[in-house]
């Protein structure tokens, strides 16, 4: 039985819990105290050896990514935070900035004097007023105290952090695009090389990091290395936030080690709502393969993940029970894709169109026998062809869900209908209409 | 441009605010374009033509940035916009069904908006409250936890000129005007105001409260 970590969610239920008052009065911005008597190479160190991996879903170790800024030519060079939380079934960023948005200010305000950067971005996707509201405030709170601006708590050292709105897209989550959106720019990837590292934010030198990873950074350093290394396996150290939502009795934010299992994680959720049978799950997000009840063992950790043939990604487990049709749901996640493309590169723009297509034919009734082959080659057609990771991303759901559910594809063209009462996943009751066709996205 | 002397000089004036957050003039666009929404309700050719020449691009290049991003609008917005997951897992959870009720209800389809101006529609996509599903979004505010009867009376409430309240946020939710310039990175004095938070939030802190695994930070 693996115990729950809180360490970023501690704080999460105090009075006015966002505020820098509360955050303070539970030992905040004691670590940036600390590191601002540290030797910035020693904090850079720190970070790579507690193991620290990127929380956005890739798990690139956090203090390499720093290491591999250039030496200081005395220009500019810059921090950008990655708030664009919007892969489906991602919940973990938003509910840390609305309810701690301190512990991110005090990661940016560390990691920034560890690069040596004067100038740190917060990029929020756009969709989240009330999240501006606190990350705003946040921000001009810990001005007021000394621990942003000039000469912070008399180091000499000096920062500036700018809380950016989006406007939607979801690609705009690609660092790159990311980048690109941040100068004022539709949100399309960038060619790498050059990394951000070397060439990143007008072309300086850039990190770019996820809310979580920054949100890490204080207690790695209050607390210690050894501290965070005892949390997690072998290779993949510390605690995460694990967001179970769908069929499942409590769903919400669960944090902990990294190398829990979903049996685990069910436990305490209450299991799958009403006692269903667990169908399918996704381990981190729409982009990662999915998996079914054979993997309620599996270690939530990079490598476990990674070698059962999914990705760890953001550990959003969104559950699925017995209730639901998986090609309505792989239909829909495509839909999500094909919206999402930024329309720069042919595989990914064309592929996603042509997806959709065929699998709301299947859906529907419609599809015959080749087009279940039809979905695999343009699959293939697209993995490893396309310029970012969204377009390999889209094809995850469609490649697994047809390795563990080819039959319920062949039933659907086979009775030429879905067999599934809709309404039988929903959490409501309601009179199923007589089959309705859902609109398309515009 | 059409806009007045007075409309102009706040224009300019919050135009400058934005520019001092950035070194490079152009990353202050998208706040720009959210200003712009700010005050003509969606991205306006007056709009179009005062951000270009705020950034020193051709109106083209500003409204290729424009179109990229779903948020904003090419045509006069609804004071409310309400969004509807029906990304996979809110779909399937109900989403599908709200939408289908809400869209009935108010007699318009996707991004389209009531003849009265009051609401305009839309399938979002997933917008980061999963453990809260079935979302929906009310001018960018979370309305958790939804079902086809609390979703209805919203928009009775909004179509009635009553307030509404989310489930995560302000007491009440402001207009989309008002809202935009939020986004537009003008604070707005809600920032304190709150719901409480809800139990998906604190469900895992909750459970090691409980059984003493608390971290001691």
């Amino acid at each position: 039985m693996t115990d729950l970590t809180p360490v970023l969610s501690a704080t999460w239920d105090a009075e006015q819990s966002w505020k820098l008052s509360t955050y303070e009065s539970h030992g905040g911005y004691r670590a940036l105290k600390k590191a601002l008597g540290m030797d910035k190479n020693d904090i850079v160190q720190a970070v790579k050896d507690s193991g620290l991996r990127g929380r956005g879903g890739a798990g690139f170790p956090t203090g390499m990514k720093w290491g591999f800024l250039p030496p200081d030519d005395g220009g500019p060079r810059y921090l950008v935070v990655n708030a664009d939380e919007s892969e489906p079934g991602t919940c973990k960023d938003i509910p840390t900035m609305l309810s701690a948005p301190q512990v991110l200010i005090e990661g940016v305000a560390i990691t920034s004097y560890a690069i040596g950067c004067n100038h740190a971005f917060i990029y929020l996707r756009g969709e989240v007023t009330h999240v501006y509201r606190r990350l705003m405030q946040a921000v001009r709170e810990a001005y007021a105290a000394g621990h942003l601006g000039k000469n912070i708590h008399g180091s000499g050292f000096d920062l500036d952090v700018t809380v950016h709105a989006g406007a939607g897209a979801y690609i705009c989550g690609e660092e790159t695009a990311l980048l690109d959106s941040l100068e004022g720019r539709r949100g399309q990837p960038r060619l790498k090389p050059p990394f951000p590292a070397v060439a990143g934010l007008y072309a300086r030198p850039t990190v770019v990091n996820n809310v979580e990873s920054i949100a890490s950074v204080p207690a790695i350093i209050d607390r210690g290395v050894e501290w965070f290394t005892s949390m997690g396996t072998e290779r993949s150290k510390g605690m995460g936030l694990f967001s179970l939502s769908g069929h499942v009795e409590r769903p919400g934010q669960y944090e902990a080690p990294l190398g829990i299992t979903l049996r685990e994680l069910l436990d305490m959720a209450g299991g799958v709502r009403g006692g269903k049978k667990l169908k399918f799950w996704t381990p981190g997000g729409s982009s990662t393969p999915i998996f079914t009840d054979e993997h309620l063992d599996t270690p939530l950790d990079y490598e476990s993940v990674g070698s059962a043939g999914s990705m760890l990604g953001t550990r959003a487990l969104q559950i699925f029970d017995e209730t639901t049709c998986v090609v309505r749901v792989v239909t829909r996640w495509t839909e999500f894709y094909k919206h999402e493309s930024c329309g720069k590169c042919t595989p990914c723009r064309e592929g996603t169109f042509w997806l959709t297509q065929i699998l709301k034919r299947i859906e529907g009734g419609q599809g015959t026998e080749a087009d279940i082959q039809q979905l695999l080659d343009t699959c293939e057609s697209i993995l490893g062809r396309a310029f970012c990771a969204l377009g390999d991303g889209a094809t995850s759901c469609i490649s697994s869900s047809i390795q563990y559910f080819r039959e319920e594809f062949e039933q659907h063209i086979a009775d030429a209908a879905c067999p599934f009462d809709h309404s039988a996943s929903a959490l409501f009751d309601y009179d199923a209409p007589a089959k309705v066709t859902e609109e398309a996205h515009a | 441009m059409t806009y007045d002397a007075d409309t102009l000089a706040q224009l300019r004036k919050d135009a400058d605010e934005i520019l001092s957050r950035y070194p490079v003039k152009r990353s202050a666009l998208l706040p720009l374009l959210h200003l712009v929404q700010s005050v003509d309700g969606y991205v306006s050719p007056d709009g179009i033509s005062f951000c270009a020449e705020v950034v020193d691009l051709t109106s083209a290049e500003v409204s290729a940035v424009a179109t990229f991003y779903t948020q904003y609008k090419r045509r006069p917005n609804g004071e409310y916009q309400v969004g509807v997951c029906t990304t996979a897992l809110c779909a399937t959870m109900g989403g599908d069904e709200i939408w289908r009720q809400l869209s009935d209800k108010c007699g318009v389809g996707h991004d389209e908006t009531t003849a009265d101006g009051k609401i305009s529609l839309e399938r979002i996509e997933c917008n980061a409250a999963c453990d809260y599903a079935p979302v929906m979004m009310v001018n960018w505010e979370f309305f958790d936890n939804m079902t086809p009867d609390r979703a209805l009376r919203v928009v009775d409430d909004i179509l009635e000129g009553r307030d509404v309240k989310p489930t995560r946020g302000p007491h009440k939710v402001s207009t989309f005007k008002e809202t935009e310039r939020v986004l537009a990175g003008f604070e707005d004095g809600k920032v304190d105001e709150d719901q409480g938070v809800g139990d998906p939030t604190l469900v895992g802190l909750k459970i090691a409260r409980e059984q003493g695994w608390e971290e001691q930070r």
